[in-house]
């Protein structure tokens, strides 16, 4: 019986913006207090996911024309490519810079590259839940 | 002195307000007959309730600690949305599954609505 979805897709509108900006404060809070890369990647795919509950999976391919599985390459890339940019400068494997940067917008802003290897984490999260419950919910 | 009075009481009077509407919340899920009279009383009351007590939260970080947490207020905003929104899905998937209502029931103006929409299909 075909039903009347207005009242979810309606919320799901505004409900997703307000997740995926938790998402992103979530991510970028990593470094000083409780988040990072992996509950923010969640906390995105938990929102692509009641977007595909409210709508249906193929309108949600058409907004989001995404390739997972070479989000999960990108995200592996950048955590890798992070970690080895160290041996260029002379130091071990895995070790991480910082520095106080003046941004133009921002003013003096600390930036670290576990930043990057947190992005990595993020992609990798998001690209894998959304491969597993593409998987599972489409019709074989 | 009297500063430190009002917050606590104001904080006290929202969290408890927030405990005694979850709690009616619970006797109501445990005394109200069928799933629709139930969902009526979880949906509202226990939204009242969880809502009070973030707002109970959030007055005490901010005048007690002087710590704003803007994320209370999304979580407000959030469960003010998204919670009467699920108890309209339960109650709707209940009627359309077939659960029926209590016999203590008067009308029920959806059977025929329901009713005609199974039979054009």
């Amino acid at each position: 019986m075909r039903s009347n979805d207005v009242i979810i897709q309606t919320a799901t509108k505004a409900v997703t913006f307000i997740i995926l900006l938790f998402a992103i404060y979530i991510f970028f809070a990593g470094h000083y207090t409780p988040g990072g890369g992996f509950v923010g990647g969640l906390l995105t795919a938990g929102a692509i996911v009641l977007l595909m509950l409210a709508y249906d999976i193929e309108t949600v391919n058409r907004i989001l024309p995404v390739d997972y599985v070479k989000m999960v390459g990108v995200g592996l890339l950048l955590a890798i490519g992070t970690a080895a940019a160290s041996i260029v400068f002379n130091v071990p494997f895995f070790t991480h810079a910082h520095d106080y940067v003046q941004l133009p917008l921002l003013g003096e802003t600390s930036l670290h590259s576990a930043t990057l290897f947190d992005l990595g984490v993020y992609l990798v999260v998001v690209g894998v839940t959304m491969i597993i419950i593409r998987t599972i919910g489409e019709d074989a | 002195m009297t500063e430190t009075a009002i917050v606590n009481g104001l904080t006290i009077i929202f969290i408890s307000l927030g405990v005694i509407f979850s709690l009616v919340t619970a006797l109501g899920l445990i005394r109200l007959p069928d799933v629709y009279t139930r969902s009526h009383a979880s949906s509202k009351s226990a939204t009242l309730g969880v809502l009070g007590i973030l707002a109970g939260t959030f007055i005490y970080f901010w005048l007690a600690e002087g710590h704003m947490n803007s994320r209370l207020i999304l979580a407000i905003i959030f469960l003010f949305v998204t919670s009467p929104l699920s108890g309209h899905l339960i109650g709707r998937s209940a009627y359309i599954s077939g659960v029926q209502p209590t016999d203590l029931t008067e009308h029920d103006a959806l059977k025929q609505v329901i009713a005609e929409k199974k039979r054009k299909q």
